[in-house]
C-alpha cells in the first residue's frame, strides 16, 4: 500500500526581493514593499511530503527520525535565522518563496534516500503558500 | 468533478511494537513511541470524496450521510480507545498514522455509495499527517 507522509517544519529568515537587472523603479513596481532596501523577515512553515510503500514490519513509509534529521541538518540549519540574500544559491536568483521551494526541493530530492520526495509546500505567511513537486503535477 | 472534504476529530492512544523485533530493535526503530503503556494524540481526520454535482440537490454527496458514515465506521470505533487493544485491525498491524489512514479508507470505501472516496488524510499532530488514496 502506497501512502504519503507529510511533516511540517518551521524556520525564520529574512530576504529582499530585488533584481539587479531591473531599474530601481521597476524593482519597486514589481516587488513593492518586498523591495525595501534593508529586507524583512518571515516565519516560514515548510511541509515535506514523502511517499512509498508502507513497510509491513514497521507500519511506516519512512522513519520520521531519518526525515527530521535530514531536514534539520540540510535545510533548517542552512536557512533558519539567515538572510537569504546572503546565501550562495540566491546570488543570481531572487529569494522569492517560489525560488526557495525549488532550492529546498532540490536538496531533498538529491540527498534524502529513505523515501521518495513527492512535494514540498512553503507557507511564507498564513495567507500565502507555494508548492513544488520538481516539475511533476501536484496531486490534491 | 468536484471534491468535498469533511473533517472529524478523535482522540486515541497507541504504541508501536513489532513482536518479531527484539526489545532493542523495537526501541531503536520506534523510540519513545515504543513505551508499552502507550501515549495519545488528538487526531484530525479529513475525508475527501469526489463526484459530479447532482443537478437537483446541488450536492456532490449528502453531508449528513457522509458524517453519519464517518461517525459510525471510524469515530465510534476509535474515539477514546487504545488502538492496539480495542480496534480489530491493530491486533496485528502497528497503529502508525500510515496504517491508520489505510484502515480508515478500508472502513469507509465500501460504505460510500453516493460519491467516490478520493483521499483519507489523518493528522496525528498539526505538524504530521498521512494521505492515502487507495493505492496498492
Amino acid at each position: 500500500m502506497k501512502a504519503y507522509l507529510t511533516r511540517r517544519y518551521w524556520f525564520s529568515a529574512s530576504h529582499r526581493l530585488h533584481n539587479e537587472a531591473m531599474s530601481a523603479k521597476e524593482n519597486q513596481e514589481v516587488y513593492g514593499k518586498c523591495n525595501n532596501p534593508h529586507g524583512h523577515g518571515h516565519n516560514y512553515a515548510l511541509e515535506v511530503t514523502v511517499g512509498g510503500q508502507v513497510d509491513p514490519r514497521t507500519g511506516m513509509v519512512c522513519n520520521l527520525v531519518d526525515l527530521d534529521l535530514f531536514v534539520q541538518e540540510k535545510i533548517l540549519e542552512r536557512f533558519d535565522h539567515q538572510n537569504l540574500n546572503t546565501l550562495s544559491e540566491f546570488q543570481r536568483v531572487v529569494p522569492t518563496t517560489e525560488n526557495l521551494c525549488v532550492e529546498v526541493f532540490g536538496i531533498l530530492e538529491q540527498g534524502f534516500r529513505h523515501a521518495q520526495v513527492e512535494k514540498i509546500r512553503v507557507e511564507e505567511t498564513m495567507l500565502n503558500s507555494f508548492e513544488y513537486a520538481g516539475g511533476r503535477a501536484i496531486r490534491f | 468533478m468536484v471534491y468535498l472534504t469533511r473533517k472529524a476529530e478523535f482522540s486515541a492512544s497507541h504504541f508501536y511494537h513489532n513482536p518479531e523485533f527484539t526489545p532493542e530493535e523495537n526501541q531503536r526503530v520506534f523510540g519513545k513511541c515504543n513505551n508499552p503503556n502507550g501515549h495519545g494524540h488528538n487526531y484530525t481526520l479529513e475525508v475527501t470524496v469526489k463526484g459530479q454535482v447532482n443537478r437537483h440537490s446541488g450536492f456532490v454527496v449528502d453531508l449528513k450521510q457522509l458524517k453519519d458514515i464517518m461517525n459510525r465506521e471510524v469515530i465510534d470505533a476509535m474515539d477514546h480507545r487504545f488502538l492496539n487493544k480495542e480496534v480489530a485491525e491493530f491486533k496485528d498491524a502497528i497503529p502508525t498514522t500510515e496504517n491508520l489512514a489505510i484502515s480508515i479508507w478500508r472502513r469507509l470505501q465500501p460504505k460510500l455509495k453516493l460519491a467516490e472516496l478520493h483521499r483519507v488524510r489523518v493528522y496525528e499532530t498539526p505538524d504530521l499527517f498521512v494521505d492515502y488514496y487507495g493505492e496498492a
